[in-house]
């Protein structure tokens, strides 16, 4: 199944070909990987969705722990999370389909961005299978070019990600849990 | 033979050096000094050229290989033999490549060691200059962690993680890859405040509290338990801790092939060596267990053979440092992450005394026939065989601090087999990755580390020809260490697969050998031949009466095969053993 993990990594040259690398040395293919700052100038966050057994998901934690760079992982998911992904859908609108789009658009709360002669460029957010159905209706209209975020994730409620204790952390067979660097 | 060397500095000599000025070559020697590196192994060139010229103000002894890989082997020796960081040393491109099998050595087998590499002007990085090599990058998934260093101000700080991370945790290798500008720009040297401040690392593990009762409930039920020691042992200094822990349950105690030597061969637990070539009591005895107890070792495809069949009966018990390992392999019912020695502890007074004769009784009893077909049992056919090398050099050097530092093959598993490890880091060997070439500029490290010990190479005549040219090095620094090449023509492990698995097609193992003796006398060496079984003993004694370093070549039966073997992918159970025609004339059966 697909695991979307949350990575805390320090905001450092090379750290994103470390994190990369492992998964490659690891044989795990990545679906979708994001990076970008956080509420933190020295740290940065990763989104990281892959597919893997349980077991697997364990095993890619425990290891992605052992980069000296990564500071925190979260596999949210079985966790109460909000996952949103961004599509620019650049679609052509002749003068008879614009209206079309443009009502599509509206029922997926998706905003249009731009206008030209014969295409509009759509903007959505939401969940990967909500673009992916926006996707499939506009499909017959003529898609000119398509770009996706992949996913970002974070936990519902107040608090934020935070790594659960280290005796905890070292528990590798309970479900819950992650284990820390060695 | 390179400038004056600067005497040992005077704490207040060293208090003086803090928070002055200096380039950040001299930073480097500085840091490593304060790290307690007294010697280092390298290689110099044209982008490490400053650290080079900063030596002289260093009072630590710098020994010229004769190749990167060279360093990277003898560094590693040095942190297997003394446990202490070892250093190695090279330039640029080339230099640094060469280092690459070294490095992924030590990476396997969790040896702590710092690399240091020069790298071009940072003004040129990325722009395929002379002797460029981006080995941050080459070296990512084979070091523990690593660094490029462009400015002088970062080395200090560098440098004290490296070795933080090197030697904490579980060890292994890490590279500091630092700019020529870097080198020779100054700045103010400050080495408080250079400790290392890591958000990311935490190698302080503990188990979970319910994870001893946990553990305990499976020993306390247990008829059949085995211990299986590892490596981890020796890295946690958890010697005394393992074999009080299997003495309290009368527990038998399997090793790996690091293992040996953590737990003593003559102590009346000791089952002897595990897996593909382990004793087939010993993988029997594991196949029949009811519990596994794994302490420091990782269950390599080596030891385990086929997992569907591993050990089907026992519940397993994992010790180990690193979280990833747990479940990688094997399927454990309890795991403690932590360090060895205070997970053993924690569990020790909590332990019941057990007495369990009658599995101890069966274990001695699955070893049947073994002696009849042991080959140092079977009648002197005239011929030489390795095992008789071994099985003498054991004899003559057990007495005495000796360290045996193998090359990878047929010899290293005799060696694993017939030389009776009783201390831990007594064996040196590459193990996880298997490197050729890897005795000699190992046993140079572990001579370097340990001068008071015997230092013996134990290798094979194809393994000694990759890095033989550290011979020279060997003279130029007036070690003594003897080397005992185990040459059959073949190479022999190679060999003996196709023997077995490939219809006895004997594809490009035949191997001509230059004259092992003339060479050696070449390098100034004392050189020995020696091709009789009753020679062997003479020709040790000889070479450990000598004042300087000895080269024997053994010249032993050439189509020799190490049994038992588990050959891949069969289970631990199904093994090969020596043939009966030979067990016959031994007068078995």
């Amino acid at each position: 199944m697909l695991h979307t993990f949350i990575v805390y990594v320090e905001n450092k040259p090379g750290v994103l070909s470390r994190v990369v690398s492992l998964f490659r040395r690891r044989a795990f293919n990545i679906d979708s990987l994001t990076v970008g700052r956080t509420e933190k100038p020295e740290v940065s966050r990763m989104t990281i969705v892959l597919d893997a057994d349980q077991d697997q998901a364990r095993r890619i934690v425990a290891n992605v722990y052992k980069l000296v760079n990564v500071l925190l992982v979260d596999d949210v998911t079985a966790q109460p999370a909000i996952v949103r992904d961004l599509a620019l859908i650049k679609v052509e609108a002749t003068p008879e389909s614009r209206s079309h789009v443009l009502e599509l658009a509206n029922v997926f709360r998706a905003r249009v961005v731009d206008v030209a002669h014969d295409s509009l460029t759509i903007e959505i957010t939401g969940t990967e299978d909500k673009i992916d159905s926006l996707l499939e209706v506009l499909r017959p209209l003529g898609l000119i070019e398509v770009v996706r975020t992949g996913q970002v994730a974070m936990r519902r409620g107040t608090k934020a990600t935070v790594p659960v204790s280290k005796e905890k952390a070292a528990a590798v067979l309970d479900d819950e849990n992650v284990s820390y660097s060695v | 033979m390179g400038g004056q060397k600067a005497e040992q500095k005077t704490p207040a000599q060293k208090a003086a050096a803090d928070k002055t000025t200096m380039t950040g070559a001299r930073i480097l020697w500085e840091c490593l000094e304060r790290e307690g590196v007294k010697q280092v192994f390298g290689y110099p060139g044209g982008a490490i050229l400053p650290v080079y010229d900063a030596l002289r103000h260093s009072s630590i002894h710098h020994i010229l290989v004769r190749h990167e890989q060279g360093a990277t082997h003898m560094a590693d020796g040095y942190a297997r033999a003394t446990g202490d960081v070892g250093v190695a040393i090279a330039t640029s491109g080339p230099g640094a490549t060469n280092m690459v099998t070294g490095i992924a050595t030590a990476m396997l087998d969790s040896v702590p060691i710092v690399c240091i590499t020069g790298q071009v002007g940072s003004k040129l990085l990325g722009s395929d200059a002379f002797q460029e090599t981006d080995i941050t990058g080459v070296t990512l998934p084979i070091t523990k962690h690593n660094y490029l260093v462009t400015r002088a101000d970062e080395i200090a700080h560098t440098v004290r993680e490296a070795f933080y991370v090197a030697k904490s945790g579980r060890p292994g290798p890490v590279l500091i890859d630092i700019t020529k500008d870097a080198q020779q720009s100054s700045c103010e040297f400050d080495w408080e405040a250079a400790a290392p401040k890591m958000r990311g690392y935490r190698p302080d593990l503990s188990p979970a509290k319910d994870a001893y009762d946990k553990a305990l409930e499976l020993i306390h039920a247990a008829k059949r338990p085995i211990i299986l020691a590892g490596h981890g042992i020796s890295v946690s200094g958890a010697e005394h801790e393992v074999q009080s822990f299997a003495e309290r349950g009368s527990i038998p105690v399997a090793m790996t092939l690091l293992g040996l030597g953590h737990f003593p061969s003559t102590h009346v637990l000791n089952l002897g060596m595990m897996g593909m070539h382990g004793e087939a009591w010993v993988n029997t005895a594991i196949q029949e267990a009811d519990l596994l107890i794994a302490l420091g070792m990782r269950f390599d495809d080596r030891v385990t053979g086929n997992l569907k069949t591993y050990a089907p009966n026992a519940k397993k018990i994992h010790i180990d440092i690193d979280p990833s390992e747990i479940n990688k392999n094997v399927k454990v019912d309890v795991a403690l992450v932590g360090d060895l020695r205070k997970v053993l502890h924690e569990l020790q007074p909590r332990m019941e005394m057990k007495d369990r004769r009658k599995w101890l009784e069966f274990v001695r009893n699955l070893k049947g026939d073994s002696a009849v077909r042991d080959i140092q049992n079977l009648p002197d056919n005239g011929h030489l065989y390795a095992a008789h090398v071994i099985n003498d050099l054991w004899h003559e050097t057990r007495d005495s601090e000796t360290i045996v530092v193998t090359d990878v093959g047929q010899h290293q598993m005799w060696e694993a087999q017939y030389y009776k490890h009783d201390r831990p880091r007594s064996l040196i060997t590459s193990g996880g990755l298997g490197t050729m070439g890897f005795a000699l500029p190992a046993a140079i490290g572990a001579k370097v580390g340990c001068p008071a010990s015997d230092v013996w190479v134990v290798a094979g005549d194809g393994g000694f020809q990759m890095t033989m040219a550290e011979l020279a090095t060997i003279v130029q620094e007036n070690l003594k260490v003897n080397i005992a090449i185990i040459n059959n023509g073949y190479l022999g492990m190679v060999r003996q697969w196709q023997e077995f698995f490939y219809e006895r097609n004997y594809e490009a193992t035949p191997l001509l050998s230059p004259d092992f003796k003339k060479l050696g006398e070449a390098y100034g060496i004392r050189s020995i031949i020696c091709n009789k079984r009753g020679e062997v003993v003479p020709t040790i004694r000889a070479a450990r009466e000598h004042n300087g370093p000895v080269l024997i070549d053994f010249q032993v039966e050439q189509e020799d095969t190490v049994y038992p073997m588990v050959a891949a992918g069969a289970s631990l159970h199904e093994m090969i053993r020596r043939p009966s025609p030979i067990v016959e004339t031994a007068g078995d059966e």
